[in-house]
């Protein structure tokens, strides 16, 4: 088929490479692994303390307050109980803590990243690309970076949920930070604002439902990586879809399937609703930039 | 002999001498290409010029304002009223000259200074508001107290006072956007006074405003400014606004001040047929004055 002595292989380098890394740098891996773990087990732990109704009833309240939709409100609130009916609400937390240790982390270094590109040119000249190519890469590849530096477990789930889902983050920042209006700018800089005055008193809170947007996507893109990092060990919703694909048992998929639907739903509408509690009034100059952007 | 001297010595707050500046022509290219341009070659700006490489905004203008008065500048659109009054604020780099406000050199001003500049010697209002759209009007007006590190309860008395002058008392805990557009520059407005600064630059403030309104705040603006006796330099391209307002004013043209002389003096003297038909409405509304005048003057004894 193709001409043997055109063949090669890398994969031993890149083993030899991958093993020298972890040899040489095994306190680093060492301190992301525990630290990541230690997170994930204790946002975990408190998923799981706080009772079934209560979610409902924040998913309510959170809801209604900002919306002021009763029925809709009131059925966001109530779909979850779905899962715990399907006997997957152990499974759901245990996803719900690596999306959230993954988005936490992923907004801990996209808000600052997105912060950077629109204060720097040179920094967005390079990092564009590089979040371009990010989104057009299909998930999948992202659990081979995250396995060959920690191997199987929920630290390397955690790890390529939250490259998967930066990408947003950093982008919808920077965006809203540049689609500040130059006039509001200039009047700041007029009445003497220093630049770090202009971020903190004019530009972030303006980008704030440019940055929220990011945050809601970015917790989407988490979610639905969570299932395919079940593969390398996320284990919860994502593993009962892998298992029952594995065993075509279509019912426990479906379940499992729509379990994870419901979460989608859920989060979105709730961290949406935020988003819009954040808009101040008239922004929606910059609301109207966003939505261009994303469709032409 | 001295005394006129000392007459002639009341020292000017704000005094421009030979400012230049010059854009590059905005280009395909990205990226800020430092213009380095002697001005002083006028064969070589009137190239660049004419194969449109640069635009010439403010071409080696020279004012002085004086404190307590209302200083117009007038010109038509891109006559580079605005560049002027932000390089005042040093809002744009100059490209040639010198502005003193206070016998400060604003060109020359580091970094620090420049902020102390803005924050204490000159407040500006703009055409466009600009005011912060997610601030009420409260903190909207006490923003450039903030920016300088005033205490809240200090702030914010001040603001509420400067937001009773400007006749906005009530709206203290509106957002913009919930403003008219009259109501919105009268915030602007505050915003500028509350920081008490001797320099208050206004780039056509008015002009953005239906006709009845902006005279309105013209009257405010003058009763304002007898209590405050500040050093105004107000841009407008309104004439009657220029009249009604200035105690001196400037015409621009094409980057020059082709005249500068109080209304009066412009209005029965123009310089040129640019500045001549700027002030011909004028001229002809003072003639019918004058013709009616004289026919009553010429009337009244044959009725009597
Ligand atoms: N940042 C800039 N880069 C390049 N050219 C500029 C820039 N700002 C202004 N200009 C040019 O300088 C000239 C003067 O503009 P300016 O805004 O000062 O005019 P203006 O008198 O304020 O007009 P208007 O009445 O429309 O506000 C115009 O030709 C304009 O195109
Ligand atoms: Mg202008």
């Amino acid at each position: 088929m193709f001409p043997e002595h055109f063949t090669f292989h890398v994969a031993e380098q890149v083993n030899n490479f991958v093993d020298w890394l972890l040899n040489s740098y095994a306190p680093v891996f060492d301190a992301i692994s525990t630290g990541i773990l230690t997170m994930l087990l204790r946002i975990n732990e408190i998923l799981l303390m706080v009772p079934w109704w209560l979610y409902m009833i924040i998913v309510f309240v959170v809801l209604f307050t900002t919306t002021k939709k009763l029925i809709a409100s009131l059925t966001l609130a109530i779909l979850p109980l779905l899962i715990g009916a399907f006997e997957l609400w152990a499974l759901a937390m245990e996803s719900l803590a690596v999306v959230l240790t993954a988005v936490i982390i992923s907004l801990l270094i996209g808000i600052p990243m997105g912060i950077l590109m629109a204060e720097i040119n040179s920094f967005a000249v390079v990092i564009r690309p590089i979040l371009d190519g990010m989104q057009t890469m299909p998930s999948f590849v992202y659990l081979i970076p995250a396995m060959m530096l920690f191997g199987l477990g929920k630290v390397p789930a955690v790890l390529a949920t939250l490259i998967y889902s930066l990408p947003p983050v950093i982008r919808l920042t920077n965006m809203g930070l540049r689609h500040v209006p130059k006039n509001i700018e200039e009047a700041a800089l007029a009445y003497g604002a220093t630049k770090w005055q202009l971020l903190k008193e004019v530009r972030i809170p303006l980008a704030m439902p440019s940055i929220l947007t990011g945050v809601n996507q970015t917790t989407m893109m988490a979610l639905a990586m969570v299932v395919v990092a079940s593969m390398i060990g996320a284990r919860g919703l994502g593993q009962e879809v892998l298992l029952s694909i594995n065993r075509i048992d279509i019912g426990r998929g479906f379940e499992a399937g729509l379990s994870v639907v419901v979460m989608a739903i859920v989060i979105d509408r709730v961290t949406q609703s935020i988003a819009k509690k954040w808009e101040p009034p008239q922004v929606r100059i910059i609301g109207k930039l966003l939505f261009k952007s994303f469709f032409l | 002999m001295s005394e006129i001297k000392s007459i002639n010595a009341i020292s000017p707050v704000v005094e421009v001498k030979n400012l230049w500046k010059v854009f590059p022509k905005r280009q395909r290219s990205k990226g800020k290409k430092t213009l380095n341009i002697d001005v002083h070659d006028e064969v070589t700006i009137s190239q660049m010029e004419k194969d449109g490489k640069v635009v010439v905004a403010v071409r080696d203008v020279s004012f002085e304002i004086y404190p307590g008065e209302i200083f117009i500048v007038m010109g038509l659109s891109g006559s580079g009223k605005s560049t002027l009054i932000r390089c005042l604020m040093r809002l744009i780099e100059v490209t040639a000259g010198t502005i003193k406000i206070n016998d400060l050199d604003i060109t020359s001003l580091s970094k620090k200074e420049l902020v102390k500049h803005r924050r204490y010697q000159a407040a500006m209002v703009f055409q466009h508001y600009g005011l912060l759209p997610h601030k009420t009007v409260l903190d909207n007006v006490a923003f450039g107290l903030k920016l300088r590190g005033e205490p809240k309860e200090e702030r914010y008395r001040k603001a509420n006072a400067a937001i009773e002058r400007v006749g906005l008392k009530g709206w203290e805990n509106y957002y913009p956007a919930a403003l008219s557009g009259g109501m919105q520059q009268r915030v602007g407005i505050a915003r500028a006074l509350v920081m008490d600064a001797p320099v208050l630059l206004m780039d056509e403030p008015f002009s953005g405003l239906d006709p009845l309104i902006s005279r309105q705040l013209q009257d405010e603006l003058l009763r304002l400014q007898e209590e405050m006796k500040k050093s105004i330099m107000f841009v407008t391209h309104d004439l009657s606004e220029a009249l009604r307002l200035g105690d001196r004013m400037a015409i621009m043209r094409r980057g020059s001040i082709v005249q500068i002389g109080t209304p009066d003096e412009i209005v029965s003297n123009p310089a040129d047929d640019y500045v001549a038909a700027f002030v011909a409405d004028e001229r002809r509304t003072l003639e019918k004055t004058k013709l009616s005048l004289g026919n009553k003057l010429a009337s009244t004894p044959a009725s009597s």
